[in-house]
């Protein structure tokens, strides 16, 4: 796996990632500006996704339809987000259409019209996103969880609420891109097939003289209660169970992965074989790792009829707590196989490198070659997964259930209303 | 890329658009068999045999059928839709020969007994699952309104009862019916050497049995009705509308999607600008539907209960102004770009290939390079535009609406 991997730091602070993949047609970038939600006041929830939505609705010399009309003619598909730490911008092209594009993108960050004439239109999008939330079960029962196992703002979904987003003006939107969308903590990763010193030079040429500022620390809260029920009338109850994890940075950090992967990770992982496969429970149960700068957590889900979520919850909590038992050697070697084909897998997708890049840089501050990964991953021992899992069994457990009825548990998480 | 096809001699046909240049490669069994081809004691039939064809062989147990396919490190799934069926597995090089030894053996399942009691639990959580999403019910019921009682209306899933009544024997029966060597292609795309492959098939499928598995597919008459829905759980409302649109062999299927495109794609569309844009809709969005003999044009509409009749107004006001007046020359341009550009990325990796190629396959016996298939939309004029919306008019359609339970 040889790869062609290049950095760059401007003095305004802006990382400059690239990975050249020549034998692709196409480019993907992924702009990461520190904007994320959790820079938000309390009351403000919903204030970074509403500026991402504002942000695009013209730029430069472009209004709204210009900018989009552009980005179709040089068929880039493009998506934004705002995440907990940043607000994103990303986009997949036929190569020769990345400078045109990036072009368009430095007008976005850096030169938005944020039109107030349009400012109610983005804030009713905003809310009818928030008011859809509730037809959506599954992610109503998860954003839950994600509440209760970080402390605030951490724990957070972006969308906000209805009244915190009704509360929004135009001034709150400028005031926060003026605040926040600055080169201090922003990562551009470019990956596909393009020319890193050209690249460098147009980045500098766009991004060279934007002013960086000061990032202020974020004030945590306490974390509230790990037990919650959402009582709804629906024919599934939800059920989200999490629990603490090692960061990424951690010298653990494949060990424990390893073990979500053997819990999770296809269709003869833990979880799949005995909640689906041989007791019919779900059509849907799955545990992620779920990342933070700073912390981790394991995220599980299952989604099943009322009268089978108390059984489905008990197999999923006694198969998690399992996993300090130890694994074997063949759970481990499938997790192998599955690992490096999806690592190789990547080297046919610009975009799903480019936001590798980005999220390697975030959490570790330097871009790991693909080989290093595929070490780690062949150094994976049983015995060493086998002695991390007995050391650091499963526990301080989370668990939300939505649906008829509040579920029992044995992992002594106490109730309360959510 | 360079595409090769055969046949064996019990009617099988292999088809592969191999890429030396790829990473990894992809396989998949596409049989020619779904919710279509159900009678109504058989509805859910196609979509349950497919997870049953998971669960084990005369030589694999089900257990066996998961482990193996994560031991070759392979992403495997599968599907069903109301015409096919499709088994798929994308894997390294190096693991093709096993994932066409566990898929091959898995186009042969058991069928047990016991394992179709488990399986039918998670079809039927399945099926609840879907019910607590409010949409869920307002593409069945239009489906069942526009197809009237042609087999294209069923559901692909099932219902709960129908599914709860189905037995193993029915399954079994319904197999012999449908899964004909005749009836299936392998298809394979990416890293591939085509004759090794050839011989693997040969090796693991020559027994297979051959007998007709054709089905009807003169034109469905379509139906126009409109009809409400009631769903507790609903916060939002929404609006799904069908008119009939180009079959899978009609050449105005190409223009039928840039029209699509440009009425209702989730980007720089008519509906985004009036709908998504002015902040009054959540989602909203046009697609075409195509089959064999048969299509549809579907819309849809996700918003607050008291804007969504003014919405619909400002939908069905799209939707006129493209019949009276057709589309602009920039619109057309605006969507070439995108579908064009959108050809190239799906062509990267072998996996969207193994579904491009796979899918024209099943529905046209042809073969399409990237190039040819991006051609097809580029050449649309806006001539064929109005051509089209004249043999299909989108102002004679059918609605159902799900609406919050009062």
């Amino acid at each position: 796996m040889t790869q062609s991997i290049f950095s760059h730091q401007l003095e305004n602070g802006l990382v400059v990632l690239g990975e050249r993949m020549m034998w692709l047609e196409s480019t993907a970038f992924s702009f990461l500006i520190p904007a994320g939600y959790t820079r938000e006041a309390v009351e403000q929830q919903g204030l970074a996704n509403l500026t991402t939505d504002m942000m695009q609705r013209g730029c430069g010399r472009r209004d709204s339809r210009q900018f989009v009309e552009d980005l179709e003619l040089l068929g880039a598909d493009t998506s934004s987000n705002a995440g907990v730490t940043f607000s994103g911008y990303s986009g997949s092209m036929p190569a020769e259409s990345l400078h045109d594009t990036l072009a368009i993108y430095a007008d976005l960050i850096r030169r938005p019209h944020l039109p107030e004439d349009q400012f109610e239109d983005s804030q009713s999008f905003c809310i009818l996103e928030a008011k859809g939330l509730e037809d959506d079960l599954p992610q109503l029962a998860m954003n839950e969880l994600r509440r209760r196992s970080y402390p605030a703002p951490f724990g957070r979904h972006g969308v906000g609420t209805v009244d915190s987003l009704s509360s929004l003006t135009p001034a709150s939107v400028k005031t926060f891109w003026e605040s926040h969308y600055q080169p201090k903590g922003a990562i551009l990763s470019v990956a596909g097939n393009f020319d890193w010193d050209k690249l460098l030079s147009q980045v500098d040429e766009l991004f060279g003289d934007w002013q960086a500022k000061d990032i202020q620390g974020i004030e945590e809260t306490d974390p509230i209660g790990n037990y919650g029920h959402i009582p709804h009338e629906s024919s599934q109850t939800q059920i989200g169970i999490s629990y603490p994890a090692v960061p990424c940075d951690h010298d653990d950090y494949y060990l424990a992965r390893a073990a979500v992967g053997v819990l999770s990770d296809g269709m003869s992982s833990r979880l799949f074989t005995e909640v689906r496969e041989n007791r019919g429970l779900c059509y849907t149960v799955s545990a992620a790792y779920h990342a933070l700068k700073d912390r981790a957590a394991v995220m599980c889900y299952a989604g099943t009829t009322s009268e089978r979520a108390q059984e489905t919850l008990d197999v999923t909590l006694s198969e998690i707590q399992k996993l300090s038992a130890g694994i074997t050697e063949d759970e481990l070697r499938r997790l192998k196989a599955r690992l490096k084909t999806a690592l190789i897998m990547q080297q046919e997708s610009s975009r799903a490198r480019s936001a590798m890049l980005a999220g390697d840089w975030y959490y570790l501050e330097r871009c790991r070659p693909m080989q290093e990964i595929s070490d780690q991953i062949d150094g994976l021992a049983c015995d060493e997964i086998n002695k991390y899992v007995a050391a650091n069994p499963a526990s301080d457990f989370t668990i939300v259930t939505l649906g008829e009825n509040s579920l029992e548990n044995s992992v002594g998480v106490s109730a309360d209303d959510a | 890329m360079e595409f090769q096809q055969t046949t064996l001699d019990n009617g099988l046909e292999i088809i592969a658009e191999c890429n030396s240049k790829a990473y990894s490669c992809a396989v998949g069994f596409f049989v020619r068999t779904g919710s279509r081809d159900e009678d109504s004691s058989l509805h859910g039939v196609s979509h349950f045999l497919e997870h049953m064809a998971f669960k084990g062989t005369p030589t694999r147990s089900a257990a066996d059928v998961n482990r193996e396919l994560d031991e070759i490190g392979s992403a495997a799934n599968a599907y069903t839709s109301e015409e096919h069926t499709v088994y798929h597995a994308a894997m390294l090089p190096e693991y093709l020969e096993r994932g066409i030894d566990i898929l091959s053996d898995m186009m042969r399942p058991s069928l047990r007994e016991d394992d179709f009691e488990t399986e039918k639990q998670v079809i039927l959580e399945e099926i609840a699952k879907y019910d607590d999403q409010p949409p869920f019910g307002a593409y069945e019921r239009i489906m069942e309104i526009h197809f009237g009682d042609h087999s294209l209306s069923r559901s692909v899933l099932g219902t709960i009862e129908s599914v709860k009544a189905l037995t193993a024997a029915q399954m079994q029966d319904y197999f012999r019916k449908r899964y004909s060597a005749s009836n299936m292609v392998l298809v394979g795309s990416g890293k591939i050497d085509f004759d090794e492959f050839v011989k693997m098939a040969e090796q693991r499928c020559t027994e297979w049995d051959t007998f007709d598995a054709s089905r009807n597919t003169e034109r469905a008459p379509a139906h126009f009705a409109e009809s409400t829905i009631e769903k507790d759980i609903a916060n939002q409302q929404y609006v799904i509308q069908a008119c009939s649109g180009p079959s899978a062999e009609e050449p105005e299927r190409f223009a039928a999607r840039m029209l699509s495109l440009i009425i209702g794609d989730d980007s720089g569309s008519r509906m985004f600008w009036d709908l998504i844009d002015s902040g009054r809709a959540e989602w909203a969005g046009m697609s075409p539907h195509e089959y064999q003999g048969t299509g549809l044009f579907l819309s849809y509409l996700c918003c607050a209960p008291e804007d969504c009749q003014e919405n619909l107004q400002i939908v069905n006001g799209i939707i006129e102004a493209v019949q009276q007046e057709g589309v602009t020359e920039k619109e057309l341009l605006q969507a070439r770009s995108k579908i064009c550009s959108h050809v190239v990325l799906r062509g990267e990796r072998p996996m969207s290939r193994l579904y491009d190629i796979g899918s024209e396959w099943l529905q046209r016996r042809k073969y399409q390079t990237l190039r040819e298939m991006a051609d097809g939309y580029r050449n649309v004029s806006l001539e064929d535009i109005a051509k089209t919306v004249e043999k299909f008019p989108l102002n004679k359609r059918s609605t159902v609406t799900v609406v919050p339970a009062t």
